[in-house]
């Protein structure tokens, strides 16, 4: 079965890069340019992973994490974080809002995919 | 992965098909009482001779403009061009569209024959005089049974300077 | 995989041009002395996705640029920092140091690394400033290490921390004592972490001076040990990490995380991790096994509190957009374009069917007609783009320029909603910079003065844009000087220009357009050297506008550009010479009549001119300019529609009016050339091509036969 992957990013480049990246690998992707954007169509695709960055307007990705968290089908589904390697403060609070994992930004599309495979296979 | 596979499967043959085309097929056209051909592959296309719009100080054998599905584009009379007199227009005239230099331009001729393919050995070149176009815009002279065929390097034609269909910079 | 990469390069240098813009005009109007939180953050951010993007993308210069913004505003808006004006003035610089960059990527041009190193300095020099202030300002202890500095920052800023939050419940503090190898880890990351410890409870730096990068802390603290070991373990490979409990008794209970396996080097340079216990984590790093369900109490814990910060993020309202290229719009254009020829064709022929028996397909038509028109405008609307994305860069050019000449100017800005077309806004940005520039080199005074005329120190620049009839009106205006009447004129003299004391204001205004004209006292290198305003004359006529000026001496001037909505689109009316048709636009025609016989008057022989309303106007004879064979040869027997361009009249003379029309432009050149006399082309309900007239040009040349 398709694994559907929602990514979530205010840069349209870096979004696109990751959308072309996994679907290349064969995942469903779909982009949402915001926390807001992300909850909505949190709510109507049938997510196995989100991959998201913190740093956005309207909702960043702290909250995302939060309010997804909150979200019976999201409470067991991975959810990895997009920061900037300065980001330790960054990371201990998005450990705090439930999220799986991180990658750090700049990240090359091999690494993001060997990340992704690790925590859905 | 599957285009490069199939991309990889392809390109010899290509490769050999070009080397074997030695080859060329032009359009051959009537004009007065010789025979022109011009390279297919600048051919767009052909149509019938209708409602043009006249251009202010335009070269006479300039004829005008004409709308091809939204495009302006222009029309040149190779007649009176090659000083072959006016044309009648009537329901054989027809005019050639071309694809040269980037630019969409129509030829105006007396009646358009058929394509031919000539082999290397039938081209012949150019001599010294006998054309009432200036030898530099022709490529050769190509022999079909008894016909000769005069062939045009109309890429060169249209873009040079004489015909003023593109802006020389020097204006 | 890098090949992959580049096809994104397009987006992101579209979106990093984007982001910088919306920096630079938060940075604006940042007030210095109550900055906006949303703002900063809103900087903050920008600074951030522009980093984020130029890393993934290999644009290192960009990367580092974007990285030392960054610190320096995270500070700013963790208020960790006050802003200050030079810090404005850094950023600003740093932004356009980031556009050069971007253009250097492009292939646009090249950024000067020199550059970008003073300003990367200059931002480090701002950073570190405040830290040094903080360590002055609190007595240092004891340890420290000489070759890293940061650790005394951190052991000085730690005292007041531990005095300030002096925690509430002492008993349940315990005491550890933490031990790591930090010799790899940068300044930046160790700067993080020992705050973050630091957020725990109270931290004691006990790191010695011959410490070579090995670091013992000892830090009291609610927390609980796991805590301590996930702040840490993000940075610290968990090989060179050791925690151990001091209890209060001093009774040295030992328990280590020490994990016993060769040194696999550095986590601080992994890339991706996973949190032990959370959600779906994979079983993979070294802590996952260890302690899952404590991890998940500690868990619990923090999100409640960091809950409560991330609420306070309000949305603000964004409107949703898709991208989509200029080509798609254009060709998507020319096809509503194409269909509404189709549709003008099909209403022709259908106007000689028996509207009686072909009742259904009539009204069949006039609904096409009408959703064709609908279809245009929707699509034309879609290159339409707000004259904002022009003014927006103005403020900055304002804000420079008047520093430099020592002058105080306010710029204001109304309608900046107003469209245009895309093409246009490309085009108008030039002149109007031009237009700005010299409004405040030129007009306003400088403050001694404007306050001897009475007037405020400050001097005022107001920008407009708004739409008249067909057309957009933008207003560049100033309360400045005004133009002086007597000076243009002498100076025209001097230029040897055709001038006189009996020329009307607008006529002397119009002056300054003129090739080498300056009128500055002196030449500053602002406005140059009389060198562009008649640059921008031309640029603006090139767009089919025109300039006019109003002005009054000491109160002021304005100069109103006005613009074709659309280049793509013109209202024209249809004439006809012989059996040709042409299309004049509408917005030059003031009337059409037809004359008396005794109106017209030849002057030596050659030239006609016609007397309308008192005025005599030139007569342009259209068969005669395009060699064609009119129906009427006699003036008074044709029409004669007045033209207006660039302030002077001619009559034009044609056969006979057809109708108005709104006309698609095409142009002539794409694939034939330039015809004088003519700016374009397009094509008639009935397929025919028809010629645009270039009105202005018509008019310039029928005046020159009478000068």
């Amino acid at each position: 079965m398709t694994k559907t992957i929602l990514a979530v990013d205010d840069s349209a480049s870096i979004r696109q890069m990751v959308a072309f990246t996994l679907k290349g690998a064969g995942y469903e992707v779909i982009q949402a340019v915001d926390g807001q954007d992300a909850l909505d169509k949190a709510n109507v695709h049938n997510v196995n992973l989100v991959l998201t960055d913190i740093n956005m307007p309207r909702m960043d990705g702290l909250k995302l994490l939060e309010t997804l968290r909150n979200l019976t089908h999201y409470k067991t589904i991975p959810i990895l974080m997009l920061t900037t390697e300065s980001d330790n403060e960054i990371k201990a609070k998005g450990r705090a809002a439930g999220a799986t994992g991180w990658l750090v930004k700049p990240f090359d599309p091999t690494r993001l995919l060997e990340v992704i495979a690790k925590v859905i296979g | 992965m599957s285009q490069i596979q199939s991309v990889a499967t392809v390109s010899p043959s290509s490769i050999e098909s070009v080397k074997s085309e030695v080859t060329n097929e032009f359009l051959t056209f009537r004009l007065g009482a010789e025979e022109y051909g011009v390279d297919i592959l600048k051919v767009q296309e052909i149509r019938g001779y209708d409602a043009i719009t006249q251009i202010a100080n335009a070269p006479v054998f300039v004829k005008g403009v004409i709308n091809l599905r939204g495009v302006i584009v222009p029309i040149v009379d190779m007649r009176i061009k090659f000083g072959l007199g006016e044309a009648e227009y009537d329901q054989f005239t027809v005019v050639i569209i071309l694809n040269v230099a980037g630019r969409v331009v129509g030829i105006v001729v007396d009646a358009v024959s058929d394509v031919i393919s000539l082999e290397q050995e039938q081209l012949r070149p150019t001599p010294g005089m006998g054309s009432i176009i200036d030898t530099e815009y022709i490529m050769g002279l190509g022999t079909l049974d008894e016909r000769m065929l005069i062939l045009i390097d109309i890429e060169k034609l249209m873009a040079s300077s004489a015909m003023g269909l593109i802006e020389s910079g020097f204006n | 995989m890098s090949a992959d990469l580049e096809q994104f390069y397009e987006i992101f240098f579209e979106e990093s041009s984007e982001l910088l813009a919306d920096m630079e005009a938060c940075l604006l109007r940042l007030d210095v002395n109550s900055p906006d939180l949303e703002d900063l953050n809103a900087i903050f951010r920008a600074a951030h996705s522009i980093k984020g993007g130029a890393g993934t993308f290999g644009f290192t210069d960009m990367t580092e640029m974007t990285h030392m913004l960054e610190t320096l505003l995270d500070k700013l808006r963790k208020g960790e920092l006050e802003v200050r004006s030079e810090m404005i003035d850094a950023f600003l610089k740093a932004g356009d140091v980031i556009k050069d960059q971007l253009a250097g990527h492009r292939g646009e041009g090249q950024a000067d690394p020199k550059l970008a190193e003073e300003v990367c300095e200059e931002l480090k020099r701002l950073c570190e400033e405040t830290q040094t202030l903080s360590s002055e300002s609190v007595k240092s202890v004891e340890t420290k290490s000489e070759e890293i500095p940061i650790s005394e920052s951190i052991s000085s800023t730690s005292e007041i921390i531990s005095e300030q939050l002096s925690p509430t419940d002492d008993s349940a503090n315990e005491t550890y004592r933490i031990e790591f190898n930090g010799s790899d880890l940068a300044e930046s990351v160790l700067t993080h972490l020992m705050s973050n410890l630091r957020s725990l409870g109270n931290l004691d730096n006990l790191t010695s001076e011959t410490g070579k990068g090995h670091y013992q802390l000892r830090l009291r603290t609610n927390k609980s040990e796991e805590d301590i070991w996930e702040t840490l373990a993000f940075v610290v490979d968990p090989g060179n990490l050791k925690i151990e409990k001091e209890s209060t008794e001093k009774k040295p209970e030992v328990k280590s995380h020490h994990v016993e396996e060769p040194k696999q080097h550095s986590s601080i340079t992994a890339d991706y991790g996973f949190f032990p216990g959370a959600p779906a984590a994979p079983i993979e790093t070294p802590s996952a096994g260890q302690q899952p369900a404590e991890n998940s109490k500690s868990d619990s814990q923090i999100a409640s509190k960091s809950q409560t910060k991330a609420t306070a993020a309000a949305p603000a309202s964004e409107t949703s957009s898709i991208r989509v290229s200029v080509e798609k719009v254009d060709q998507m254009i020319n096809l509503v374009g194409e269909l509404v020829i189709t549709q003008a064709m099909l209403a022709q022929t259908a106007s000689q069917l028996d509207p009686v028996v072909f009742e259904k397909l009539l009204s069949g038509l006039n609904q096409l007609e009408r959703n064709t028109r609908d279809l245009q405008e929707s699509v034309m609307s879609i290159r339409m783009m707000p004259i904002s994305f022009v003014f927006s860069r103005y403020p900055r050019v304002v804000r420079d320029l008047a520093a430099k000449l020592n002058k105080r100017v306010e710029l204001r800005t109304i309608g900046e909603n107003t469209e245009l077309d895309k093409g246009l806004i490309e085009k108008i940005a030039d002149p109007l910079t031009h237009l700005v520039r010299n409004s405040l080199d030129h007009g306003i005074e400088v403050a001694e003065k404007r306050i001897a005329a009475g007037k405020p120190a400050q001097g005022t620049i107001t920008l407009s844009a708004f739409h008249q009839g067909g057309s957009i009106v933008i207003e560049v205006s100033d309360d400045g000087a005004g133009l002086n009447r007597e000076k243009i004129l002498e100076k025209a003299r001097e230029r040897g220009l055709p001038v006189h004391d009996g020329m009307t204001d607008q006529e002397v205004w119009l002056l300054i357009f003129e090739a080498g004209f300056s009128t500055a006292e002196k030449i500053t290198d602002v406005s140059g050297r009389g060198v562009g305003m008649d640059v921008v004359k031309r640029n603006i006529q090139s767009m089919g506008g025109r300039i006019d000026i109003e002005s009054a001496l000491g109160v002021g001037t304005r100069m109103s550009i006005r613009l074709p909505l659309t280049l793509a689109i013109l209202d024209g009316l249809s004439v006809a010479v012989g059996d040709q048709m042409f299309i004049v636009p509408l917005n030059n025609i003031t009337e059409s009549l037809q004359p008396s016989a005794e109106d017209i008057k030849t002057v030596s022989g050659e030239g006609r001119l016609v007397q309308v309303r008192g005025e005599y106007l030139p007569v342009i004879a259209l068969h005669e300019i395009f060699n064609l064979r009119p129906k009427v040869t006699d003036v008074h027997r044709g029409i004669l529609v007045i033209l207006e361009a660039e302030n002077q009249k001619a009559a034009l003379f044609v056969d006979d009016l057809i109708g108005q029309h709104q006309v698609v432009i095409k142009s002539l050149e794409s694939n034939y050339r330039r015809v004088q006399g003519v700016s374009g082309a397009t094509i008639m309900g009935d397929g025919k091509v028809a010629l645009i007239l270039d009105t202005a040009a018509l008019v310039m040349a029928s005046q020159q036969e009478f000068v």
